[in-house]
Parts: C-alpha cells; sequence; structure tokens
C-alpha cells in the first residue's frame, strides 16, 4: 500500500471563542470489503474506522468511520478556540495502525 | 413432445424472466426498512422530529464514488445542551451505515462535511441527538449516474 499521508488545514490563528473550521484528508484506499479481484475473490476489508481530534487533550470532534466513506477520506468540521494550543488528529486503521498529525494555533 | 412456436415462446419468456430475476438477487442491498431500523436504534426509541437539522446532498451525483455530503444541526451547543452525534445513513447500500459525527461542546457548531460511496440512486437519512434526549432527522433523496461500490 502506498504510503499514508494525512493533511490537516487549520487557520494559524483565532480570536479567543472564536469558532474555526478544520478540513483534513488522508490517503488511505478505504478497500471496502465489496470488490473482487480478476480471479473472484473478494478482497478483505481495510478502512480507517475512526478519527479524532483532540486540542490540548479535550475531545473536540471524533467519528466512526463505516466503508461507505470515500477513498482518501475528507472531513471537515469545526472547533472553539478559547486558548492557544495544539491539535491532534488520529487516524485508526483497520489493521491496527495509528496515524496522527499535530497543528499549532496561536491567539489573535 | 414436439416443439411448437408457441411452446418456445413460453420458455423463452421464462428463461429470460429466470435471468432477470438471478441478476436483481445478486448482490445483497440494504433495504429501506433496513436503513430504518438502524435510524431507530441510533434514535433509541424516541421518535425523531424534522427539522434542526440539515443534510446537504447533490440532487444528482454523477460518480457514485465521491458523494459529498454535509450536515449541520442548529444548537447552542453549550454544556447543557449540544448535539452529541449524528449518524448518516443509506438505504440502498450493501449496508446502511455510512459514518457517525461525534460532537462535544469544544466543536463550537454540530456541522460536518465529509465523501461518500453510493452504489445506486437512493435516499441518504441523516439522525442527530442531543444532550437533552432530542432527535431529528432529515432525508435526501440523491441520483447516482454510476454507482460506488465496484464489484
Amino acid at each position: 500500500m502506498a504510503a499514508v499521508k494525512p493533511r490537516v488545514k487549520v487557520p494559524k490563528s483565532a480570536s479567543a471563542g472564536e469558532v474555526i473550521t478544520i478540513k483534513t484528508l488522508i490517503s488511505h484506499p478505504m478497500e471496502s470489503g465489496q470488490r473482487k479481484d480478476n480471479d473472484g475473490n473478494a478482497i478483505p476489508r481495510q478502512i480507517i474506522n475512526k478519527f479524532t481530534c483532540e486540542f490540548n487533550g479535550q475531545m473536540v470532534f471524533s467519528c466512526d468511520i463505516d466503508p461507505a466513506v470515500s477513498a482518501n477520506p475528507y472531513l471537515e468540521f469545526t472547533a472553539k478556540v478559547n486558548e492557544a494550543g495544539s491539535f491532534k488528529f488520529t487516524w485508526v486503521d483497520d489493521d491496527g495502525s495509528v496515524y496522527t498529525d499535530e497543528k499549532e494555533i496561536a491567539l489573535k | 413432445m414436439t416443439i411448437t412456436r408457441r411452446s418456445m415462446l413460453t420458455l423463452s419468456v421464462g428463461a429470460a424472466i429466470g435471468v432477470v430475476a438471478g441478476v436483481r438477487s445478486g448482490p445483497a442491498a440494504a433495504s429501506a426498512e433496513d436503513a430504518m431500523a438502524k435510524v431507530m436504534e441510533f434514535a433509541g426509541g424516541s421518535e425523531p422530529a424534522t427539522g434542526t437539522i440539515t443534510l446537504d446532498a447533490p440532487e444528482i451525483a454523477e460518480n457514485g464514488n465521491t458523494v459529498p455530503i454535509s450536515v449541520s444541526v442548529e444548537s447552542p451547543m453549550t454544556d447543557g445542551d449540544y448535539v452529541e452525534s449524528v449518524a448518516i445513513f443509506a438505504d440502498g447500500n450493501p449496508s446502511p451505515e455510512v459514518i457517525t459525527f461525534n460532537f462535544t461542546p469544544m466543536s463550537g457548531e454540530a456541522s460536518a462535511t465529509t465523501r461518500m460511496r453510493l452504489a445506486k440512486t437512493q435516499n441518504v437519512i441523516a439522525v442527530a441527538k442531543t444532550s437533552t434526549g432530542q432527535v431529528f432527522m432529515d432525508k435526501k433523496e440523491v441520483k447516482v449516474t454510476i454507482g460506488g461500490c465496484g464489484g
């Protein structure tokens, strides 16, 4: 499998109490388990089944993902920023691998 | 038995019906009832109300492999009253579950966007559950030109 590369877009700074939009994208085939290879054998399911976003160790947003989500899953959500700190993003693969990314945000 | 024109016709019609039926029952697709059962399970017994939640999906999706959908719920998002989770279901996919978003008061707004697969033209259903126990639902039909489940 090609290297899984997470990409996250977070504003560099925000004013206190502002609600910001976060966009995330991760390269992943999201094999649904429904497809068959050329010999007619089912290709086993391998997807990212969980995503979480934490801010300074506190849970902001998470989601449980099923095979009906497209390849290279894209997620856009919001977060309320009251203080400067760092966002931690985690993706959990069916095979147990965990991909993470971190982004800092400053106060205006 | 001699094969007359009439008996030949009956035979071929029968065969044609058999073939069509065989193709139809091929991939196991979730039915609308399955999807509604999942919605009710998620709702936890309470009847989902309409309004408050908005599901945004294209009317026609050319490619069922990546259909952008977004959902937003009106909510104050305070510690006492916020949207706990929003689940998306599709009633014509091999399995109805798509994604479940879990929000916290730190989310600021209960809105999220993603891209999903749709096997064929079908209804997409979004159900929201708030911390105060209210359940809201919205439904959109999406027409799909090319299905997105491979196989």
